[in-house]
């Protein structure tokens, strides 16, 4: 069953010095009990997919195309069912979590608000539910009269967690959840979401740079440059044989330890990510790209076939057509 | 090449010690609140560095790994005489580091700094040419060994560091680079004066990942062409495997395991180091559940008794400890480094009797 389905989804912020189209253009589909993957660097609009999902962007943003929740049409919803599928339908877990709570509310009430903003329960059920959760993500009950500044890092990501849980919604959204962690409270926040997506047959959308990360949680990856998906399939086989340069790069930059190609070489893109304001043309990757030829100058690649299950936007993959029949 | 030749062009071959840190002590006081304080109650200080005996030779690039709040980076910060440690002494070239501020600038001039958050540690009222000079105006360095002038040997460094042609830069301010070429800059600062030593503090942690692969392989060029020596502290052990010649694991302000790379993290011997290397995520090992540490990073204000890792150990939580006769000891009998294999060595009760963790 599929949860969320976005078509062609172009995002894009007004701001003084013109428009800045974030996201030019992403189809994909999330199903139940499904995890995706959404790797890139910082200003490839993987963050900006989450927010137009929860419509959380300010009303001067531009979002076009189909977003769809449980086949409800997200982009047209009035602001009063908005506001219940925001935590409901789909939940996030943001990157700046450790800040993101009330410092001078319990955490308890903190996620007891979050269930009684909805209507689900009475306050006496809400306190009840509120331990359970905690509970869930591995605190002590007895935690939730605790505020904020008692807790660790590790802790106030897990109470974040129980706050997307709190109205059971059928797509939580994770963007960049452990990176302000320590490694060994990463692998623990990384090991708790596992979990939990797996027992509760949660969809999920997983957003992160770091590639070995989504690698171990996604059964999906796609990646994300320049505002387009360039690279998408079964998330060990893109890691493992990434069949578009840029994910190769992304690949080379978390190598993994024993693998002796990467011994005293670190590997490394030259040149920066792109100016969204400034595309360059053709394959917006190309000024990067060691495997550029002329043609990726003016030929604008798509979603082509490369493999099984595999798809990936660049002239040399298999299903590419010729680059006569798409040459200028 | 012969087997024999081959097993040798294999051991790490160190050059003369740059840096030798002995037996390193770093303490933190407790800070208690007010109203405890005038009610007599004291805090227990915090032991950050608790006994680092660490050597970095010329030429080398060494990683200092664990935790936070495992001491690596206070470690670095007393290499570099921004801190005063309790015990120990740190030598540079033999010598040991004066203890005040005055007699400790030379030092300072050759061993240089590049901190994690390139945006915090650029001024960002500053030019990138004012913020690379700023260096040689604060060493009171005119000219280059070469006759060079203040200009030449700012270009210099900030095309070494990746950033050309230099003069392009000279007028713009941080904001208006991206988050490589800031790194860059800062790297460049640290450049200009030509240092013998580079500590990195997490160089990359904060960079995008294509930009991280472009970072590192410039340190690993400035120690082939320039033959600095580097000390990376990082939480990172992929990381490690990429640039570094040996690997220091830290534990509550200790040393637990040291060595070759390859050895360190191919065939731990320590524990901790074992449960670090777990947690690297990995792609390929779909299905298997791995022994990831519970709890949380430990406190040094109260650092246990015995083997300082015992109370989140697998080794004794998993009952193997006191199955081989050494639980006691793990719990009750603090131990050194001992030596494992060539230029490797580990802290552990099970070396002793010839157990792998």
């Amino acid at each position: 069953m599929t949860v969320l389905r976005a078509e062609d989804l172009r995002v894009t912020y007004s701001t003084k010095g013109g428009d800045v189209p974030a996201v030019r253009g992403v189809s994909f589909e999330i199903d139940k009990g499904e995890v995706l993957g959404l790797a890139g660097e910082s200003g490839c609009g993987k963050s900006t997919i989450a927010g137009a999902i929860l419509r959380l962007h300010s009303p001067n943003t531009k979002i076009e195309g189909t977003l769809e929740l449980e086949g409800e049409d997200v982009l047209s919803l009035k602001p009063g069912r908005l506001r219940a599928v925001r935590w409901t339908g789909a939940s996030i877990v943001f990157q700046g979590a450790l800040h993101a709570l009330n410092p001078v509310q319990k955490i308890g009430d903190q996620i007891e608000e979050a269930i009684q903003v909805h209507g689900m329960a009475t306050q006496k059920e809400a306190a009840v539910r509120a331990g359970a959760l905690l509970e869930q993500v591995g605190l002590p009950p007895r935690r939730k009269d605790d505020y904020p500044h008692e807790l660790s890092g590790g802790q106030k990501q897990r109470v974040m967690i129980a706050m997307a849980l709190a109205c059971s919604p059928t797509l939580v959204m994770a963007d960049e959840p452990t990176t302000a962690l320590d490694v060994m409270v990463q692998a623990q926040v990384l090991q708790l979401l596992r979990s939990l997506q797996h027992d509760l047959g949660l969809a999920m959308l997983f957003i992160t740079h770091d590639l070995s990360v989504l690698v171990d949680v996604s059964d999906r990856l796609a990646i994300m440059y320049a505002g387009k998906i360039v690279e998408e399939g079964k998330a060990s086989e893109v890691f493992h044989a990434p069949q578009h340069p840029y994910t190769a790069a992304l690949a080379a930059a978390f190598p993994e330890i024993g693998d002796t190609r990467f011994r005293h070489r670190p590997a490394g893109l030259g040149g920066d990510p792109p100016d969204p304001q400034h595309i360059p043309s053709g394959c917006p990757f190309h000024p990067r790209c060691e495997r550029a030829i002329d043609a990726c100058q003016t030929v604008v690649p798509e979603l082509w076939d490369a493999g099984p299950g595999r798809r990936a936007a660049c002239v040399h993959v298999a299903g590419a057509p010729s680059l006569e029949s798409v040459g200028s | 090449m012969t087997d024999t030749e081959a097993a040798r062009s294999e051991t790490l071959e160190l050059g003369e010690p740059i840096i030798e840190i002995d037996d390193l002590e770093v303490n933190f006081a407790a800070r208690v609140g007010l109203v405890a304080g005038l009610m007599g109650k004291k805090g227990s200080d915090a032991k950050a560095v608790d006994g680092v005996d660490l050597t970095l030779h010329e030429g080398e690039v060494l990683a200092l790994a664990g935790e936070s709040g495992c001491g690596k980076t206070t470690t670095a910060r007393a290499l570099l005489g921004l801190i005063q440690p309790q015990r120990g002494t740190i030598k540079f070239r033999g010598k040991a580091l004066p203890r005040d501020t005055r007699s400790l600038r030379p030092f300072r001039r050759e061993v240089q700094m590049v901190f994690q958050d390139p945006t915090g540690s650029l001024n960002p009222r500053q030019t990138i040419y004012e913020i690379v000079a700023e260096g040689l105006r604060i060493h009171g360095i005119d000219e280059g060994p070469n006759g060079e002038t203040e200009e030449d040997l700012v270009a210099q460094a900030l095309s070494r560091a990746g950033l050309r042609p230099p003069q392009r830069f000279y007028l713009l301010y941080p904001h208006e680079l991206s988050g490589g070429q800031r790194q860059r800059v800062v790297i460049a600062g640290a450049l200009v004066l030509e240092p013998k030593v580079i500590v990195a503090d997490e160089p990359v942690s904060n960079l995008d990942a294509s930009v991280r692969g472009e970072i590192l392989a410039l340190l690993m060029k400035f120690r082939d062409e320039l033959r600095i020596s580097i000390l990376i502290v990082t939480h990172d052990l992929g990381l490690a495997w990429t640039v570094a010649d040996r690997v220091a694991v830290m534990y509550l302000g200790r040393v637990v395991e040291i060595g070759p790379t390859e050895e360190v993290l191919l065939r731990p011997r320590h524990p901790y180091t074992k449960a670090l290397l777990n947690v690297v995520p990995e792609a390929g090992e779909e299905g298997v559940i791995r022994q990831i540490l519970q709890g949380e990073p430990p406190d040094p204000t109260r650092i246990p008794a015995g083997c300082r890792f015992h109370p989140r150990c697998p080794v004794v939580a998993s009952g193997r400890a006191a199955e081989l006769g050494i639980e006691d000891r793990c719990r009750g009998e603090d131990l050194q480094l001992q030596t494992v294999g060539d230029q490797h060595f580990a802290a552990c009760h099970l070396i002793d009797i010839n157990q792998q963790p």
